[in-house]
């Protein structure tokens, strides 16, 4: 006798529960009642330790009602009847991102190490100015390949390179559209919170089923939905902050939208846009770790194989190699960004 | 005097009222509603009310108020930074109020240009960059641009400056950028939202020194925003006065200060130095008679110059001489009498 019978009966519902009854696989709790009603037979309910009248709990006394398995069934159906539609439609606009991770993984595997390195050494130098930060650069990127880990981690920057380049062209339009139009941030903000506040793991979910786990631009849309929210939030930070002093000059000499904005509103809010781009570069970073789970190459592919295998030392020594390439990236865009703010402002 | 300037700008009937619904709140104004009246009712402020001003081409108007007497609302108009609830603004004729985007800009690009209180220049670009900013804007080439900036800046002592970024400037320095900038746009209407009120009391008079200065020579009709009388006396042609968004009285600065038509007025000019503002002109007794004292003096000279000039002694006179001809004379004692308000 399940708890809730009784109600049924007594509000004559029992001819329609019983007529839509639908006898899915039995639920965990089913089984258990089963086992128990076999060893102890059935008891009556006390009117005080009566369960919660989840969907669940209410099934065992009326079929007609669904259960909570057959919720999730219809939302995976529902996802999967959309599916064709939205792959139509997503496979070609997304396409040019497997090409540009797959073409730049290619490039950074077919240029020489010792090539790569010094590549490197030159862009750190010319954006940052500090012989200091730019000897770290190279002792670490010595210390990556003495330990066989330099590939992964090219690997793994070639991804963040890609994916924060895309996230700018893509943020940035939209951080300006958003500081015009307050219609438009109104808009955009609960989605940025909410690409902020899903857990990492559940972007992925949806993707899978959308894409091949073997395409790349599997991971790629998931590292840039996470690491896109920064550079479009301090885009329209950075604008609304514009000394309204300065834009009215722009307008009292005669300037023209777009003037206004590449000429004034964009350069003055180039220090928190840097910021943004600072906070894309790192959110990138712990993202790609995560989708080494969905074939994402590089050195979160190592610490993956760690906790898989429980090769502790592997993981770990990974792990540290992440951390160095996390210093290296946030140490180098800070120091990009303060000697431009050293430069242009008070 | 000499016959008077044509009008550059003249303002007719302009009304401004800020709230959710201003067409409606104007018709209470126009009945009579007042400024307090109208934001218990409907939270509307008023912000000019029936102004009429009209700005001759190469003088200097000067429009003082104090904070909230919307003489900052009322320069925006101008240029049309704010829109007008009601009336027009006609420059040369063309009435602003009516102008296209593209016909604003215009206008803001050739005919007008503008001084800020807190300079706004942009902090990114040089001193040269910033001076050349108006004319980069109507896209005159760079060496062009760069000529002519560089000409204004040494015109206001900036030139050994030119390569520096504007915050290792002070401030008075900071401004003189800002008025080469308005000037290196060859606009002949130049606005001046209180440009000096942010500097030190030593750096605004050489900075209104070298307004005056530049004025001799470049005859701009030039709009002056100040809340400071002494500032507004020594600047204006034309003196116009605010309260509550309205005219109390505008005119002559002399015979604002000589005749203050309204107990706010006679407040302000209580307490300001009379000798550095009256003039000879405003004192003197006009006409000729046989017994011309010898010594003589001009028009223009200042009461505080002339008292230097008697040595203080009330039992002189002197003629005094328009533009080199005998115009009438002046005694120490009506000079005396004049600093006093309220007297003879």
């Amino acid at each position: 006798m399940a708890a809730y019978t009784q109600l049924f009966d007594t509000l004559g519902l029992r001819a329609w529960c019983d007529a839509g009854s639908t006898g899915g696989p039995m639920t965990m709790a089913q089984l258990m009642a089963k086992a128990k009603a076999q060893s102890g037979g059935a008891e009556e309910v006390a009117f005080w330790s009566r369960p919660f009248p989840s969907l669940d709990v209410l099934n065992e006394s009326c079929n007609a009602i669904w259960r909570t398995r057959d919720l999730t069934a219809a939302v995976e159906s529902l996802f999967m009847s959309m599916k064709d539609g939205l792959k139509l439609v997503l496979d070609p606009l997304t396409q040019p991102l497997s090409w540009a991770l797959t073409g730049t993984l290619k490039g950074f595997a077919f240029l020489p190490w010792w090539l790569t390195m010094l590549l490197i050494l030159l862009v750190v130098q010319r954006v940052t100015r500090s012989r200091g930060l730019t000897a770290f650069v190279g002792a670490a990127m010595l210390v990556l390949a003495l330990i066989n880990h330099f590939d992964a981690a090219i690997q793994t920057f070639a991804i963040i390179l890609v994916c924060t380049v895309i996230s700018v062209l893509l943020g940035l339009p939209i951080g300006i559209l958003m500081s015009k139009n307050d219609r438009a941030q109104k808009v955009v903000l609960p989605v940025l919170d909410l690409l902020q506040t899903l857990p990492s793991f559940v972007y992925l979910i949806p993707l899978i089923f959308l894409f091949s786990v073997t395409e790349p631009k599997l991971y790629g849309i998931a590292i840039i939905l996470y690491a896109i929210v920064p550079i479009i939030r301090l885009t329209d930070l950075g604008i609304r902050l514009v000394d309204p002093d300065v834009t009215e000059a722009a307008d009292a000499f005669g300037m023209t939208r777009w003037q206004k904005l590449v000429k004034v509103e964009l350069p003055l809010a180039m220090p928190n846009i840097m910021a943004g781009l600072n906070q894309t570069i790192m959110m990138s970073l712990a993202m790609v770790v995560i989708a080494s789970l969905v074939s994402a190459p590089g050195l979160g592919v190592l610490v993956l194989r760690g906790i898989n295998n429980l090769e502790l030392g592997v993981g770990l020594v990974a792990g540290l190699g992440i951390v160095l390439l996390a210093i290296i990236l946030d140490r180098v865009t800070k120091t990009a960004l303060s000697r431009m703010n050293a430069g242009d402002q008070q | 005097m000499n016959a008077p300037a044509p009008v550059k700008i003249s303002v007719r009937n302009l009304y401004k009222i800020f709230g959710p619904r201003p067409e409606a709140a104007l018709a209470d104004v126009r009945k009579g509603m007042g400024k307090t009246e109208l934001l218990e009712n409907g939270k509307h402020v008023l912000g000019l009310s029936d102004i009429n001003i009209d700005m001759r081409a190469g003088q200097i108007t000067v429009i003082m108020g104090l904070s909230g007497s919307g003489k900052s609302t009322l320069v925006r108009h101008l240029n049309r930074l704010i829109e007008p609830t009601a009336g027009q603004i006609l420059i040369d004729g063309t009435d602003v109020t009516g102008l296209s985007p593209e016909g604003l800009r215009r206008l803001r690009q050739d005919q007008m240009t503008m001084v800020f209180q807190k300079f706004a220049l942009l902090p990114h670009r040089t001193v040269l960059e910033n001076a050349a900013l108006a004319l980069e804007v109507k896209g005159v080439p760079l060496a062009e641009r760069s000529a002519e900036a560089m000409k204004w800046l040494e015109r206001v002592g900036l030139g050994k400056f030119a390569d520096s970024h504007p915050h290792r400037l002070s401030g008075g320095m900071q401004q003189r950028v800002g008025i080469a900038r308005a000037l290196a746009s060859n606009a002949p209407i130049l606005l001046m939202d209180e440009a000096f009120s942010a500097l030190d009391p030593l750096i605004r008079t050489d900075m209104q020194n070298l307004l005056l200065q530049l004025q001799t020579e470049l005859h701009k009709t030039i709009i002056f925003i100040s809340h400071d009388l002494d500032e507004a006396l020594k600047l204006a042609d034309h003196l116009v006065i605010l309260k509550d968004g309205c005219v109390v009285q505008q005119g002559d600065p002399q015979s604002i200060v000589l005749h203050p038509r309204d107990p706010y007025i006679v407040d302000f000019v209580s307490d300001i130095n009379r000798a550095r503002v009256l003039r000879v002109r405003s004192v003197m007794t006009p006409g000729l008679s046989d017994d011309m004292p010898p010594e003589t003096v001009d028009t223009e000279t200042t009461l505080e110059a002339l008292i230097a000039l008697s040595d203080g002694d009330t039992h002189r006179a002197y003629t005094v001489l328009n533009k080199g001809q005998p115009a009438g004379r002046i005694d120490m004692r009506d000079v005396v009498r004049a600093l006093v308000p309220k007297v003879g």
